[in-house]
């Protein structure tokens, strides 16, 4: 409670929260399909319409209501980067901690197997992985989370390395404590703050990531919405129709700089450093 | 106020009503509240007080780095007479001035040589640089004074050592190439915060006769803050007594320590553990350890006495060996090993403390680690004594407790978990029996209930370490192993937890294995000391024996270099040897010679000296 009253306090932790907190009310809506409009119906009579008030952002190509795919595209694209920084955070926790406990030649294999993926561009590693697997949501997802597994892995594995160090730990194993118990309770509690803070700023990675895939075609799949793909379709309109292009532009631009505040604050909230610092 | 008046000397420096702050609001976090004392030239004026009672904060206003520190001058005037002879007011001076007035004309040395060093440049130059800045030398010329100034501190081979960087010289070294910096510019007043509290004490009484030296040579005065009136009665020609940022008491150093005046003085004194040379031994146990001695042959022929079994051990170790191995080249092959722990035999009976007493890297937390299975022995083993029909683990009999308290307890987790991991550990679940028994030890450590649900953070040093004692008690062990469990306390608190730790051991019947560098400590709590030199033991007995009549040549140095607070010990000065210890680095195959071991008495044997 004391770290959330701290994070609201701190000036980019609340415009980064409020931002979130509208993002998650326009994906609400887009999940029980609160939206005005079906976003896939499509009112030819209606093509193209600038903004007003029957369609607050408008209508495209197909007369269909750019606020409602909009919702429904911002739905689609925070479940995709929560699922996959999900699944990135699960899976490179786990190696990152099992490097640094098990270390010497163990940790080497599992962090130069991770090197070789942070190797590759981001957006590159993703296209291969949908290239081989096909496009859609579970790809997409995946492609995701292969790209960020290797910095949780990296995030975890520093942190963890020293903490396995210190005399708490060893006093755990003067006691015969288990090794799940030490790397649970001993490692993985400490770990949680610099995790979190990784995991906000993953999130804005992903939904960057999510949307290049879906504007080059190879993530969400039209007829659905995706703020990706909804760039995409209207890029050749601009001159025309300049509210289908600022709209999901914006809509990505501020989701992006949502969870970056946010990861800002939580990281000056979470280092006792700059806690004290800003006290 | 005149600070020159004409009968007395003037004051080289004169600090009246000093006031310090820190943060956004100084005057409302004021840590130093008027704090006011003189130093005379060529004089030692010893600052003392336990942690947090403001002794670094005004010494650090001294020479203005508090400003770097985050902290203000609230009030007060600091008159530093020059070497022109003008005063100059270091409370108000501006930085450029302090600059030059900082290494030229005031020199500090810190506790902590290796931080203080630059680790990426070697020592010549970061010796040679104090002579570019404040002399305008060229390289070469300062270069040649930076070999000076190491030959001075009385450094081996100086020639050789310039070229080193700090990681490849001892800790004792490095703090003389501090002083060897701090010096370079013979400043007039050298500020000495803690400069031997890291360091052994053998290399402290080094330090402290290396500074006693330069000081008359030098012509300078010195302020020498401390937490240990041992080294106080060893050093000063003046005292002050710092508490909460005041000053309780000051005088001169026979005056304070023969008639303190203030309560808190007397206190300071009364809790140091005075080492009394063996006369302050615990009362042997005797009664249940009837006749074991002449049995007693630890390491020379361990176990075969006839009586040997007649005092049946809870632990025992024979010729338990510990090695690194030293890798080198492209293939990491061995080329030699690091013999941490060569060959050590001891017993330890129930009720009874042994002491391992001896200087960093001797090898005595090497034997704990080993008992309790954090490191494989290379060779001998360790017996641990189970009560019949007990068939838990070895691990619930032996418990340890760790030299920082606040490092030895997760701080994520509330002292609920953190008591109940031991049992966890062993297998069994924790009910209310399990709260019960960490509510009575808590009780018995003298804690509150209530201290369950707090997290390590929200308590004292001293509180934190008794968390930890209660937390080793919490399996019902036979065998402590205390690794320098008392020595980061303060010393009031220190004297508590002793006695706590002689309390539970006489109710518990605790064999204590202390591990400790401190003989005034270990003279306090100790039935047994075991003296280790470079891994080896080198010399054994009751605690009556060894420390009153050391045979030993280490163990004499070792116990010659304890300061005292005794009149008969103040102001000794040692003569300065600059031997360094040997190295424990022995090719991979070398065998040591076997140890040849006399007897001195019915309880007291020594290794041999080739």
């Amino acid at each position: 409670m004391n770290a959330l009253h701290d994070l609201l306090s701190h000036p980019s932790g609340r415009i980064g929260g409020l931002i979130l907190i509208v993002y998650l009310l326009l994906a609400l809506a887009g999940i029980v399909a609160l939206v005005p409009y079906d976003p896939v119906a499509q009112f030819p009579a209606a093509r193209l319409q600038a903004p007003d008030a029957a369609h607050i952002m408008g209508t495209d190509l197909f007369g269909r209501d750019v606020f409602s795919r909009l919702a429904v595209g911002v739905r689609t694209s925070f479940v995709i980067a929560v699922a996959s920084v999900a699944i990135a955070g699960l899976i490179g926790t786990v190696i990152g901690l099992l490097a640094a406990w098990w270390g010497s030649w163990r940790d080497s294999l599992l962090m130069r197997l991770m090197d070789v993926f942070l190797a590759f561009p981001a957006i590159l590693l993703a296209l291969l992985v949908v290239t081989v697997a096909g496009p859609g949501t579970l790809t997409t997802i995946l492609a995701i989370a292969v790209v960020y597994t290797p910095i949780f892995a990296r995030v975890a594995r520093g942190p963890a390395l020293s903490i396995k160090a210190r005399d708490f730990v060893d006093a755990a194993r003067t006691f015969g404590s288990s090794q799940f118990y030490i790397l649970t309770r001993h490692l993985l509690l400490n770990l949680a703050a610099p995790l979190t803070v990784q995991a906000t700023l993953a999130l804005s990675w992903a939904l960057l990531t999510e949307a290049a895939l879906s504007f080059l075609g190879l993530g969400t799949q039209p007829p659905a919405p995706s703020l990706g793909l909804m760039l995409s379709e209207s890029r050749n309109l601009m001159e025309f129709a300049p509210w289908l292009l600022a709209f999901p532009g914006l809509a990505i631009m501020l989701g992006v700089m949502g969870f970056n505040l946010l990861g800002d604050a939580l990281r000056d909230v979470v280092d006792p450093r700059t806690r004290s610092a800003r006290a | 106020m005149s600070p020159a008046s004409s009968e007395t000397p003037a004051p080289l420096l004169s600090v009246r009503d000093l006031a310090v702050g820190f943060g956004r609001g100084p005057a409302d976090r004021e840590v130093v509240h008027g704090v006011g004392f003189e130093v005379q030239p060529r004089e030692t004026l010893a600052i003392v007080g336990e942690s947090g009672s403001g002794k670094t904060v005004t010494a650090l206003s001294i020479n203005r780095l508090i400003d770097h520190a985050g902290g203000r001058i609230l009030r007060g005037r600091m008159l530093f007479r020059r070497g022109d002879q003008t005063d100059l007011d270091l409370a108000q001076a501006p930085p450029h001035e302090m600059r030059h007035i900082r290494g030229a004309e005031i020199g500090m040395i810190f506790q902590e040589p290796m931080t203080s060093l630059n680790p990426v440049h070697q020592v010549g130059h970061q010796i040679a640089e104090s002579f570019v800045l404040h002399h305008g030398l060229s390289t070469r010329a300062a270069l040649r004074r930076a070999r000076d100034a190491l030959d001075r501190v009385r450094i081996p081979d100086a020639e050789r050592r310039m070229r080193d960087y700090p990681h490849q010289l001892s800790g004792g070294m490095r703090q003389r190439v501090m002083i060897a910096i701090a010096l370079a510019c013979a400043p007039r007043l050298l500020i000495a915060d803690e400069p031997t509290t890291a360091l052994d004490v053998t290399i402290q009484a080094q330090i402290v006769a290396l500074l006693a030296q330069l000081r008359d040579e030098i012509g300078m005065a010195v302020i020498f803050i401390t937490h240990d009136m041992g080294l106080v009665a060893e050093v000063a020609d003046r005292v002050l007594v710092m508490r909460n940022g005041a000053v309780v008491e000051r005088g001169e150093l026979d005056r304070v320590f023969d008639r303190p005046s203030h309560p808190y003085t007397r206190e300071l004194l009364d809790s140091v553990p005075h080492f009394r040379r063996g006369q302050a031994v615990r009362a042997p146990r005797d009664g249940d350890r009837p006749a074991a001695e002449p049995g007693h042959a630890t390491p020379p022929a361990a176990g075969t006495g006839p009586a040997a079994a007649a005092r049946t051990p809870v632990l025992s170790v024979r010729d338990l060996s510990v090695r690194f191995p030293v890798r080198a080249g492209l293939l990491r092959r061995v080329v030699g090993v690091v013999r941490a722990v060569d060959g050590v035999d001891f017993d330890l009976v129930a009720g009874e403390t042994l002491a391992i007493v001896g200087e960093s890297g001797c090898g005595k937390t090497t034997i704990a680690r080993a008992i309790l299975g954090l490191v494989r022995p290379a060779r001998g083993a360790v017996s641990i004594a189970r009560p019949a029909g007990d068939r838990q683990d070895a691990t619930r009999i032996v418990q340890m407790v760790f030299q920082d308290p606040l490092a030895s307890l997760n701080p994520r987790l509330t002292m609920r978990s953190l008591l109940a991991e031991p049992v966890i550990a062993t297998g069994a679940g924790v009910g209310d029996a399990t709260v019960d028994h960490m509510v009575e030890l808590l009780r018995r450590v003298g804690l509150p209930r209530d201290c369950l649900d707090r997290y390590p953070h929200q308590f004292s040093g001293g509180e934190r370490q008794r968390l930890c004692i209660a937390r080793s008690l919490m399996t019902n062990p036979h065998v402590v192993i205390l690794d320098e469990a008392v020595s980061a306390l303060d010393v009031s608190i220190q004297a508590q937890v002793l006695d706590l730790l002689m309390e539970l051991q006489a109710e518990r019947g605790l064999a204590y294995l202390f591990i400790s560098h401190d003989m005034a400590v270990v003279e306090r709590v100790a039935h047994r000391v075991t003296v280790m030199f470079a891994g080896q033991v080198v010399e054994v007995g009751s605690a009556a024996c060894v420390l009153a009549r050391p045979a030993h040549s280490y163990t004499r140095r070792l116990i010659a270099a304890v300061p005292s607070v005794d009149r008969a010990q103040r102001r000794r000065h040692f003569a300065l040897d600059t031997s360094e210890p040997p190295s424990l680095l022995r090719p991979a195959d070398y065998e040591p010679p076997p140890a040849i071991w006399r007897r001195l008495e019915q309880d007291h044997v020594v290794r041999a000296e080739t």
